[in-house]
């Protein structure tokens, strides 16, 4: 070989000597680093795992990310004897335990040969802060945000480095807008000469949130250039914020409202068309809150694939249900009891208490679990508006059953008859309806409305047989003040309460803004008898 | 279905208990003890109350078989004052008076007790109160065998203090007594230990209030003032549900921040959907999770006696646990069913709680416990992260509160005084 063929081999040989170095090495390195601060979550003290999260989370190994992620999920386990960490499945027979680092399958072993490793909310926030700092350089951007969100969170000192290195490469102007944030956070948290400070300080301010605020409130407290600069920028943020929370409290009032709708609605029916005091109504509405728990039961032993439909399964259930029971009290009870309210009030009022004992003795007195399906979990954002998905469907859902319920009553025979029969039951009589029958459907229509509406609520209120009660006044109140046997009176006396009660309540709290609503309806009364919408004409003056 | 067959079969189940328990009536009514227990087995209530009851059987039947109290064979008259308040005292009266037992043990919400109470000193009879209350109070007649605030409350906010460096705080509570006067308690701790007023915010809700959108949006911006929040739920039993899910809704997690219920446990878990609610605490006496032989033994037992392994065990159920093991040894130890012997017996007694420790009974009627913080997990039970080092010393008059840091409790002779004044040095009569 001659010295050129040996001159041109040689940054080839170098090379691979470089990548193999580079390959391998920091690979060895790094797992014997690994190991034993996985070890270290065995110790049942909390300090050395926070200690061992953080080294985690400094290692700048990808693989950690995935055992702290396992860890935050509680997937980690020591074994009882030994006590080596290892990450455990569920299997049919037994726990399947593997090595987190190695990944190396250690077999199958029982439940009871393992332990759990315990976490705590310092843990957690160790976990997410750390995750996020080994996610920095992920190649996606979602992950990347997510990552540069943690550590302004955090606003670890440690991370300037990582960060800023991060920043270096970042090409995404939206997660660099996030990442120059974080960094802001972490400089104004830490020190810095004042113009670093009083710049970051407007970095922060453009994020206009309640976590700006939070890093910032802090500032604003001083004296100096600094602090007026801090001030400024809480000012400037908090008046932004008050406006979306104005914004904010109208959307509470109107879920409430839809809440109050959803309750009412029934009532509106059975109380406002055709004038009898039904205090079952409630159980109404907690018999339909079961149907909903009796399908979700079934569904989680038989069908566990159907469970993001079972509340569309539980519908027409909780309305067939709830119909058929209230046409079975109607059929039983009220149609002896009709124009005598007194004791219409104090029968329905007596099968009330049979009914919550009857589910009492059935399903016990203890709450029932009724689950979530996933899309409905959870909140989207507009703007600083937090909106929960189970409150915004709920609200979309009571005027969809509203729109309904009027389309039926307008457009349909049975509507027709409903009117005829509310408004001279005689005349209808001798027009050949068959007037107790229609007393029944109604009846029994706004029985199933109200199971309809246990349906929904199940999802934001308890399950359990006192379900109905904390219902049954708010009803009575919505109808009377919206105008007895007007469904528009319904729709907005319902949205009206609800937005006073919430605007009401960040000033007087909970329990006075009820009164005050309270209050207000007594004196309305007075004024309006007959409510906000009164039907006028013949029919009324009876 | 099955949870509904299985409601049935435990239905028949309970007939059949009942139908037993009025045939031992007839058969052993000459030689028996009768312990009254007073719980509501309908109602609001029901939901905690009624597992008190079933508690109660389960030691009653042990009892039995381990053949009975000074030679006799207990026998449980079980009542239900319907989460009445006032049916609460007719209640007590007809237990003592037509049924004649010798000890009730009863009561959950501290207006039942209230309600009880003038009932229990005027016939002269014996209460085991085996639920956390808000304190200032100790009567003769009562044993208070849950926590007072000193033994929950306070030490539930120390852990916050120091190991969550918390600095600002919500009281969020119910709107009745117990809130109302932990609150006052917790203030005033707070207070002493430098957290400025605007550091406090203090919320009360209706029973059973279940809009928390506005609440829970309220705490949040409370909590961006910079500094490490927390909240301290005195939040009754039901509301629960729907705050932490307004809560786990509106992105809030533990990590950001915590809230410490007082009346949050393993039995109101056991309808919920747990994940919302992970990472948040409760302080007790006791959790279900607690490592311990007696609490295995306990457990274990609990569930072949209600043929339910998924059934769980909660801090009144060892503090009635506890408050029976004491009333038997008591009465064994005064030779007599008689009130003011057992009363006299009980103080100074002291059995083996079920996470290891002792129990005692102290001279101003409460018990020593040691205190317990845990995580809720996603399994509904709870992960201990925190204890105090030994038992804590029940306070029925709190140290904070102006009114009473000059009370002390002291039931033996010659003191016997319930409220006694060491500033004046006189007993301030009974029972306020």
């Amino acid at each position: 070989m001659t010295s050129t063929g040996i001159s041109r081999l040689f940054p080839a040989v170098l090379a691979v000597i470089i990548l193999a170095l580079a390959s391998v090495a920091p690979v060895a390195a790094a797992e014997a680093d690994l190991a034993p601060l996985v070890q270290e979550f065995s110790n049942r003290k909390y300090d050395p795992k926070v200690e061992a999260i953080e080294k985690l989370g400094a290692s700048g190994d990808m693989r950690a990310v995935a055992i702290l992620k396992a860890l935050g999920n509680r997937d980690l386990y020591t074994m009882k004897s030994g006590d080596r960490v290892v990450l455990a499945r569920e299997t049919a027979d037994g726990m399947a335990i593997s090595d987190p680092v190695t990944g190396e399958d250690l077999g199958t072993v029982p439940e009871k040969a393992l332990q759990k490793i315990r976490l705590n909310n310092r843990m957690r926030r160790t976990i997410s802060a750390a995750i996020g700092t080994l996610t920095l350089m992920s190649p996606d951007a979602a992950i990347r945000g997510d990552a540069a969100e943690s550590i302004f969170l955090s606003r670890d000192d440690d991370d300037l480095e990582v960060l800023d290195a991060a920043l270096a490469k970042e090409t995404d102007p939206d997660v660099k807008l996030l990442m120059e944030q974080a960094r802001a956070a972490i400089v104004l948290e830490n020190g810095s000469p004042d113009e670093d400070l009083i710049a970051a300080i407007a970095v922060v301010k453009s994020r206009g949130d309640r976590d700006a605020l939070s890093v910032l409130t802090g500032l604003a407290n001083g004296e100096g250039p600094v602090a007026e600069a801090a001030k400024e920028a809480v000012t400037g943020i908090e008046n932004r914020l008050e406006l979306w929370g104005a914004a904010q409290n109208v959307f509470y009032g109107l879920s409430l409202g839809s809440v109050l709708l959803l309750a009412a609605i029934g009532l509106a029916i059975t109380f406002g068309v055709m004038g009898v005091i039904n205090m079952a109504h409630g159980e109404m509405i907690m018999i339909g809150a079961y149907v909903t728990f009796m399908v979700q039961e079934l569904i989680r032993t038989s069908a566990p694939w159907l469970f993001d439909y079972s509340l569309f399964i539980a519908l027409p259930l909780a309305f067939l249900i709830a119909g058929l029971i209230g046409m079975a009290i109607e059929h039983g009870v009220i149609r002896f009891l009709y124009g005598r309210p007194l004791e219409t009030l104090l029968a329905t009022w007596g099968i009330s208490l049979i009914l919550q004992q009857a589910v009492r003795t059935i399903f016990g007195p203890t709450n029932r679990e009724v689950g979530t399906p996933d899309w409905m979990s959870g909140f989207f954002k507009l703007g600083e508006l937090t909106l929960t998905y189970n409150r915004v469907y709920i609200l979309f859902f009571s005027f969809a059953v509203l729109a309904l319920l009027m389309l039926v009553m307008r457009y349909t025979a049975f509507g027709l008859q409903m009117r005829a029969v509310t408004q001279n039951r005689p005349m209808a009589g001798s027009m050949g309806i068959r007037t107790g029958w229609v007393d029944k459907l109604t009846f029994g229509l706004g029985s199933g409305i109200a199971g309809i509406a246990g349906v929904a609520l199940s999802q934001i209120d308890n399950v359990s047989p006192n379900l109905g009660q904390s219902y049954i006044i708010d009803s009575f109140m919505v109808v009377v003040f919206g105008g007895v046997g007007n469904l528009w009176g319904t729709l907005v006396g319902a949205m009206t309460l609800g937005v006073a009660n919430k605007f009401l309540e960040p000033y007087a709290g909970a329990v006075l803004a009820k009164i005050f609503v309270l209050v207000f309806i007594i004196l309305f009364i007075q004024k309006r008898p007959r409510g906000l919408f009164a039907l006028k004409g013949r029919a009324v003056e009876q | 279905m099955s949870h509904f067959s299985s409601a049935l079969t435990r239905t028949a189940a309970a007939l059949a208990v009942g139908a037993g328990l009025a045939w031992g009536t007839a058969a052993h009514a000459a030689d028996t003890i009768k312990v009254g227990i007073l719980h509501s087995l309908s109602g609001t209530m029901a939901i905690s109350e009624t597992t008190l009851k079933d508690v109660m059987l389960m030691l009653i039947e042990q009892q039995n078989e381990a053949g009975g109290v000074l030679g006799k064979q207990l026998e449980a008259v079980v009542v239900d004052p319907a989460s009445d308040w006032p049916l609460f005292a007719e209640k007590a009266r007809e237990l003592i008076s037509n049924d004649k037992v010798a000890v009730v043990f009863g009561c959950w919400t501290s207006v039942s007790r209230k309600s009880v109470l003038p009932v229990f000193e005027e016939l002269n009879s014996l209460l085991f109160y085996p639920v956390q209350y808000e304190g200032e109070e100790s009567s003769k007649n009562v044993f208070y065998t849950g926590a007072a605030p000193n033994q929950q409350a306070v030490p539930a906010v120390d852990y916050l203090m120091k190991e969550a460096e918390v600095e600002r705080w919500v009281l969020a509570g119910t709107d009745y007594v117990y809130p109302r006067t932990t609150n006052k308690i917790l203030e005033a701790y707070l207070k002493a230990k430098g957290v400025a007023e605007e550091d406090i915010m203090i919320n009360y809700t209706p029973f059973g209030h279940s809009d928390w959108q506005t609440i829970v949006a309220s705490i949040k911006e409370f909590a961006s003032a910079g500094k490490k929040t927390a909240v301290v739920s005195t939040i009754n039993g039901d509301a629960n549900v729907p705050f932490y899910k307004e809560l786990a809704n509106q992105g809030i997690k533990a990590e950001d921040i915590p809230v410490v219920a007082f009346s949050v446990g393993e039995e109101e878990l056991a309808g919920l959907d747990t994940a919302p609610l992970v990472g948040h605490l409760a302080a007790w006496n006791y959790f279900q999770s607690v490592e311990s032989d007696e609490n295995d033994a306990f457990v274990e037992a609990w569930k072949a006696y209600t043929k339910n392994p998924d059934r769980v065990s909660n801090d009144p159920m060892e503090a009635h646990v506890i408050g029976f093991k004491m009333w038997v040894q008591a009465v064994e130890k005064a030779g007599t069913t008689d009130t003011d012997a057992v009363a006299d017996a009980m103080i100074g007694i002291s059995v083996p709680n079920l996470s290891g420790g002792t129990a005692t009974m102290m001279p101003n009627h409460h018990l020593t416990k040691p205190v317990l913080i845990g995580e809720v997990q996603d399994d509904g039970q709870f992960e201990i992260v925190w204890e105090t080092p030994g038992t804590v010393v029940g306070d029925a008059w709190s140290d904070y509160l102006p009114g009473s840091k000059d009370l002390i409790s002291d039931w033996r002779k010659p003191m016997s005084c319930g409220n006694f004044n060491v500033a004046t040095g006189k007993c301030g009569g009974q029972g306020e």
